[in-house]
């Protein structure tokens, strides 16, 4: 597994998830595309962090405390990545519910009055 | 987490923390005038405490850092906190009749501390100095406003929060993305770190790749945040948010969110990417998309028929002319950050402008329910006050001599020619004249138009001390600002020495 074959499938990933954004109509399918995307930024987070600090060790010689926490910096972006998108997603959910109340449907077409 | 750092965050915590507070008051019985008094006070509180931290009045911190270099509290994050703050308080004491009135009296006490929670995130986004946590604050700062923008659950409300959801959904794992990769090529996530690895890097062999990398996560920071900066190929959002939002909303929306966003993006570039060579690249960046926003947000502005859409055109021409601060890099061998100090001076003076003009639209949408510009015709005969408010700030918007706007304009216009983008500076001067146009139009509907007679009846009901106090004091600030720009200037000076 090289960084180059990771950083493929998260770009593939992105890929999909803002194609899923662009050409869903259902409001939840676009929220499972975004959750899409933030999931491929975790693994481009994951992926940098553990191939980046074999460097920081040859630089050096030992590891130093800076370099550790700037390598494992990345698992915190991933962690963070999570947490965040699971805020949104508890958001998203209650945008979900006042749309079918208005509506009585997820389509995002009916939330089109606003246009020039 | 030491006593510094405590020093350090005290305007952070505090406003948290009173946020939390009324929260909970708001479900009690306590009266909803007293609540949103308190609400004015710890803003006036945090505001001191601000102030606090410029000129160490009760307690001056060891150092500027804390949290492991990841939060820096230097003087241009506290102008940029100063701003904020002003603009929140303006909206929450300008809007008490649309607090108080029918639709939002059972649930203002969310509405204020979700604002309140809005401005935390602006606040630890304009001093945070590594990528996590401008994230997190970043996402902090966009989420109370996407409640805020559906909290009256009707049909427009909820339209413009999804359209707002999506697209910082969106916008903001782009930024992500950019994130990762400048993570990725410099292995840190300290802004000053990645300067320091950027620096190295270009005196290495094999650079060609990581500069083109380099630009790509450019590209895509800029992107990312020319969401919340209301800048070209994300502009779209702009128009029909502020048409759903509820008007104190949009207000906030217009100044605050953009401030805190210019203050970030100036912060990475100035700070990461301050290599000479990657500066001129992005400087151009800046320039090309800072003409094309200009033009299309007063082209789309000419024939808008609601005035807070047609304020949310005039918002996205605005950011086109604060980004020429930002393409106006010093040349290659002065380092004086002129171009920014610029920009400051105009987000400053529009903060005023646009806050004056939004607290007035927001009483007379409050009173009358009706959003078109035919809607204000004869409105100096029906209050005259607030129209002298509503055309002080328009003359600014203009660009007339006596107003902060001019000036403003003056001043960046004068940076563009002196780091060699002239035509920028054309570019802006055709787009001023342009914009008076649709300027000039609302103000012969207030001026020159009969009103309708029913209109006549409700002069009385207009009246409120608080918003012609707030409005009465942003007008003068504009003209006075406009007269004496030297103390803004300064300050904006003494905030740029962050580099």
């Amino acid at each position: 597994m090289t960084l180059e074959n990771l950083l493929i499938l998260s770009a593939a990933l992105f890929s999909i998830g803002i194609y899923g954004v662009l050409s869903n109509r259902n409001f939840i399918s676009i929220i499972m595309s975004l959750e899409l995307i933030f999931n491929s930024l975790v693994i481009a987070a994951v992926a940098f962090s553990r191939f980046i600090l074999p460097f920081g060790i040859l630089d050096d010689g030992d590891i130093h405390s800076s370099t550790l926490r700037n390598a494992l910096s990345g698992h915190m972006f991933g962690i963070f990545i999570i947490a965040v998108a699971a805020t949104e997603a508890a958001l998203a959910l209650a945008l979900v519910f006042a749309l079918s109340r208005v509506n009585n449907n997820l389509n995002i077409e009916n939330v089109s009055e606003m246009r020039e | 987490m030491n006593l510094n750092d405590l020093k350090l965050l005290s305007p952070e915590i505090f406003l948290s923390l009173s946020s939390l507070f009324l929260l909970v008051l708001s479900l009690s019985k306590v009266d909803a005038k007293k609540i949103i008094n308190l609400s004015i006070i710890s803003l006036i509180i945090t505001i001191l405490l601000v102030c606090n931290l410029w000129f160490g009045w009760l307690f001056e911190p060891s150092t500027k850092n804390s949290l492991l270099g990841s939060f820096t509290s230097d003087k241009f994050s506290l102008f940029f906190k100063l701003l904020i703050l002003l603009a929140s308080l303006i909206t929450v004491f300008g809007s008490f009749q649309y607090f108080i009135s029918e639709r939002t009296k059972n649930y203002f006490g969310e509405f204020i501390s979700l604002i309140f929670l809005s401005v935390v995130g602006m606040m630890l986004l304009v001093s945070s100095t590594e990528l996590i946590t401008i994230y997190v604050s970043l996402e902090l700062s966009a989420l109370p406003i996407i409640v805020l923008l559906s909290i009256h659950r009707s049909k427009l409300g909820i339209e413009s929060g999804i359209k707002f959801f999506i697209l910082s959904a969106f916008s903001s794992a782009i930024l992500l993305y950019g994130f990762i990769y400048l993570y990725g090529l410099t292995g840190s996530t300290n802004l000053l770190l990645i300067q320091e690895y950027i620096s190295k890097m270009s005196l290495t062999e094999g650079s060609t790749f990581i500069k083109y990398g380099l630009i790509v996560s450019i590209v895509l920071i800029i992107a990312g945040f020319s969401f919340k900066m209301a800048i070209v190929p994300w502009q779209m959002w702009i128009p029909d948010v502020y048409q759903g939002a509820p008007t104190p909303v949009a207000a906030f929306l217009s100044v605050a969110s953009k401030s805190s966003a210019f203050a970030v993006i100036i912060r990475i570039f100035y700070t990461s990417f301050s290599n000479e060579d990657l500066m001129l690249d992005w400087s151009l960046i800046f320039a090309v998309l800072a003409a094309i926003t200009m033009t299309l947000g007063n082209l789309f502005a000419l024939n808008q028929k609601n005035i807070k859409r047609l304020l949310g055109y005039s918002t996205i021409a605005q950011a086109g002319y604060i980004l020429i601060g930002l393409a106006a890099i010093p040349g290659t061998n002065s380092i004086n950050f002129s171009g920014i100090q610029g920009s400051m001076y105009y987000l400053a003076g529009y903060l005023f402008t646009n806050m004056s003009i939004f607290i007035v639209i927001t009483i007379i949408i409050t009173r009358t329910k009706d959003e078109t510009i035919d809607g204000l015709s004869g409105f100096i005969k029906i209050s005259p006050v607030y129209s002298i408010i509503l055309l002080v700030g328009l003359l600014s918007l203009i660009g007339m001599p006596p107003t902060v706007g001019f000036m403003s304009k003056v001043i960046i216009f004068g940076f563009a020619i002196n780091s060699g983008y002239p035509w920028l500076a054309l570019v802006g001067v055709v787009n001023s004249v342009l914009a008076a146009f649709y300027y000039l139009r609302i103000i012969r509907f207030i001026v020159f138009e009969e009103p309708p007679k029913d209109k006549l009846t409700q002069v009385h009901l207009l009246r409120n001390n608080r918003t012609i106090l707030a409005g009465a004091i942003c007008s003068i600030l504009v003209l006075l600002l406009g007269i004496i720009p030297f103390i803004l200037l300064e300050m904006s000076k003494k905030a740029i020495n962050f580099i």
